[in-house]
C-alpha cells in the first residue's frame, strides 16, 4: 500500500511527541485504543484555566504509519483552540488533509475519539471549580 | 513535569558499500530465478516452443523431452520416480488437486480429513469447501513452538478418516513438523498422508520414501524458479494412492491434470530441483549462520523481542520475531528499504492478525508487532547486517513514541489495563 506524502512526513518527523504530567489540574490525557487492535494512542491536552484554550499538546502512540500521523496531525491542531473549539475537529477532516485510504478511517476515527478524552478527562478534573472563564470576568 | 522526546527524523539511508538497496529479505513470499534456471528455460520460450503433447513430430518430441528430464530431476530431489509426478500451475492447484482428488477417490471408504490450523490457506480453505460437501474435517490446535501433537492427531484419527494434510514447513515461522512421525500414523491406519510442502523442498531434505508421505504439494517459486508452475507427487506403490482430476479435458499427466504443459515453467522447475540437489548441505549451513547473525544481532540490542515457533525445527533461513510495543506495519513503514512481512492485521487483506502466531497462543498485541524474515540464496552478510541495524534502530525510534513502551518502562501490567474499546 502507498502512503500518502504527508503520512509519511508525520512518520518521519511527528510533531509534539511526548508527555505531559498527567496529575496536573491543568493537564487532560486521552488513553484511547486497545494492543490488541494494533492501535493505542495517548494524546495529553494542557489546557490555561482562564481561556480554556490548549497551549501545548503531546501524544505518543502505538500503531501503524497512519494511526502515528493522525495523532500527530491532532496535536497539530488542537494546540491554540478553546476546548470547544477542539471538540469540532472531526475525524472526517483528518482522513481528507491525510488522504487516508478507507482502511485506514479508523486511525482518524481514533485520533478524534483521543482528543475527546482527553478533554473528558481534563473537564472531570476541573469539574468541581467555578467555570473559570466566567470566573475571570 | 513534561518530557519531550526527540525524534531525529527518518533519514535517507545511504547503502553501505557492497549493498544495493532495497533489500529482499522475503524468500517465503517468493524467490527470485536462479540465473542458472533463467538459462535452461529460455530456448523453450523460442526454438523449443512445441506442444509437449504433439506426439508426431520433432518439435513436441524436443518439448516432451524437457518435460522428461525436468520429471526425472524432481523426483530424484524428493526420492520419487518419474511417474509418480504431475505438473500443475502451482501449489494452491497441488494443494486443491491432492485434497479434493483424495476426498473424490476415497469416498466409499470415508469422509473424515484431518488437517492442522496453522496449515497455508490453500488447504484450509479447500478443507472448508469440502465440508460443504458433506466431509467432517478435524482442524488440530499446535502446541506453543507450532508443532502438531502426535496424540492429537492419533486421538483424531478414527475408521471414517481418509486424509491427513499437514504441511512440511510453515510458510510464516518455518516451523518443520514431524512429517516423518505422522506418515506412519497414517500408514499404520491406512489413511493417505498429504503434506503441503512448498517451503520445504529445496531448503531441508525431502524424502518421500523414508517420510512415508504418500502426497505431496512443490512450488517452482519458492526454490528459484519461476511462478505459475508446481507439482504434486502421488505415490504408486505401497501403498498405490490415487487421486480424481478437478480439471477436465485433454487427459494429460495420465488423465490427472489435463491441460497443455507449461514446458519453459516445467524446465525451470526441473532445473531448480537439480541445482537444490547439488547445493542444499551448504546452502541450508549458510543460511542458518545467516539467520542466526541476524537473531543475535537484533536480539543483542534490543529486549523484549520474542521468536515466534520453534528454533530447533525450523526451515534455515527463517527468522519471526515479534517486538513488545510496536506495531508491525509501522516498523515495515520504518525499514522501508527492507523487503519483509509483518503479521499485522494492518497489511493483511483481512484486517486480522496472524492466525498463525494466534494458534501458538502468541497474544494479539504481540501478532501485531512481529516480523517475517525470510532469507533466502543471495542474502549476504552485510546485508544481514544491514537489516538488523536498521530494524534496531527503528524498534528503538518507535517505542520512543509508543505509550505501551512508557507505560511498561513505568511498571504498569498492560494486561491489567482496562482499554477503551474503539
Amino acid at each position: 500500500m502507498a502512503y500518502s506524502d504527508k503520512v509519511i512526513d508525520h512518520y518521519n518527523n511527528p510533531r509534539n511527541v511526548g508527555s505531559l504530567d498527567k496529575n496536573s489540574t491543568d493537564v487532560g490525557t486521552g488513553l484511547v485504543g486497545a494492543p490488541e487492535c494494533g492501535d493505542v494512542m495517548k494524546l495529553q491536552i494542557k489546557v490555561n484555566p482562564q481561556t480554556n484554550v490548549i497551549e501545548d499538546a503531546k501524544f505518543k502512540t502505538f500503531g501503524c504509519g497512519s494511526a502515528i500521523a493522525s495523532s500527530s496531525l491532532a496535536t497539530e491542531w488542537v494546540k491554540g483552540r478553546t476546548i470547544d473549539e477542539a471538540l469540532d475537529i472531526k475525524n472526517t477532516e483528518i482522513v481528507k488533509e491525510l488522504s487516508l485510504p478507507p482502511v485506514k478511517i479508523h486511525c482518524s476515527v481514533l485520533a478524534e475519539d483521543a482528543i475527546r478524552a482527553a478533554i473528558h478527562d481534563w473537564k472531570k478534573k476541573n469539574a468541581d471549580k467555578p467555570a473559570t472563564v466566567e470566573a475571570a470576568k | 513535569m513534561s518530557t519531550d522526546v526527540k525524534t531525529p527524523p527518518q533519514e535517507q539511508h545511504v547503502a553501505p558499500e557492497g549493498i544495493k538497496l532495497p533489500i529482499y529479505m522475503d524468500n517465503h513470499a517468493t524467490t527470485p530465478v536462479d540465473p542458472r534456471v533463467l538459462e535452461e528455460m529460455l530456448p523453450y520460450f523460442t526454438d523449443r516452443f512445441g506442444n509437449a503433447a504433439s506426439r508426431n513430430h520433432p518439435f513436441g518430441w524436443v518439448a516432451e523431452e524437457g518435460v522428461e528430464n525436468a520429471r526425472e530431476r524432481i523426483a530424484k530431489l524428493i526420492g520419487a520416480t518419474p511417474k509418480e509426478i504431475i505438473f500443475t500451475s502451482g501449489a494452491t492447484e497441488s494443494d486443491n488437486l491432492a485434497i479434493k482428488g483424495v476426498a473424490e477417490m476415497y469416498k466409499q471408504k470415508g469422509n473424515h480429513i484431518i488437517t492442522a490450523v496453522t496449515e497455508h490457506k490453500a488447504v484450509l480453505d479447500t478443507c472448508k469447501r469440502l465440508e460443504k460437501y458433506g466431509y467432517r474435517v478435524t482442524y488440530l490446535p499446535v502446541q506453543k513452538d507450532g508443532l502438531v501433537d502426535l496424540d492429537d492427531l492419533k486421538r483424531a484419527m478414527d475408521d471414517k478418516t481418509i486424509l491427513v494434510t499437514i504441511m512440511a514447513a510453515n510458510n510464516e515461522i518455518g516451523v518443520l513438523q514431524p512429517v516423518e512421525e505422522i506418515g506412519k500414523l497414517c500408514h499404520e491406519r491406512g489413511v493417505v498422508f498429504h503434506s503441503d510442502a512448498t517451503q520445504a523442498v529445496g531448503k531441508v531434505p525431502v524424502d518421500v520414501i523414508k517420510q512415508n508421505i504418500d502426497v505431496m504439494s512443490i512450488s517452482a517459486h519458492k526454490m528459484y524458479g519461476p511462478k505459475g508452475v508446481g507439482a504434486l507427487y502421488v505415490r504408486r506403490k505401497n501403498p498405490r494412492v490415487q487421486v480424481s482430476p478437478i480439471i477436465d479435458g485433454g487427459g494429460h499427466e495420465r488423465g490427472m491434470r489435463s491441460g497443455t504443459l507449461n514446458v519453459p515453467g516445467i524446465v525451470g522447475l526441473g532445473k531448480a530441483c537439480a541445482i537444490a540437489t547439488e547445493e542444499m548441505p551448504r546452502e541450508a549451513c549458510h543460511l542458518a549462520g545467516l539467520r542466526n547473525r541476524l537473531k543475535d544481532r537484533i536480539m543483542g540490542n534490543l529486549d523484549e523481542v520474542y521468536i515466534n515457533g520453534s528454533m530447533e525445527h525450523r526451515l534455515p533461513g527463517n527468522l519471526n520475531i515479534s517486538f513488545a510495543y510496536v506495531e508491525g506495519e509501522s516498523l515495515l513503514m520504518g525499514i522501508n528499504d527492507v523487503a519483509v512481512s509483518s503479521g499485522s492485521a494492518c497489511t493483511s487483506a483481512t484486517l486480522e492478525p496472524s492466525y498463525v502466531l494466534k494458534a501458538l497462543g502468541t497474544g494479539d498485541d504481540l501478532a501485531h508487532s512481529s516480523i517475517r524474515f525470510g532469507i533466502g540464496r543471495f542474502n549476504t552478510e552485510a546485508e544481514v547486517d544491514y537489516v538488523a541495524d536498521r530494524v534496531v534502530e527503528t524498534v528503538q525510534r518507535l517505542r520512543e513514541l509508543s505509550p505501551l513502551y512508557e507505560m511498561a518502562k513505568e511498571g504498569i501490567d498492560l494486561k491489567s489495563v482496562k482499554w477503551a474499546a474503539e
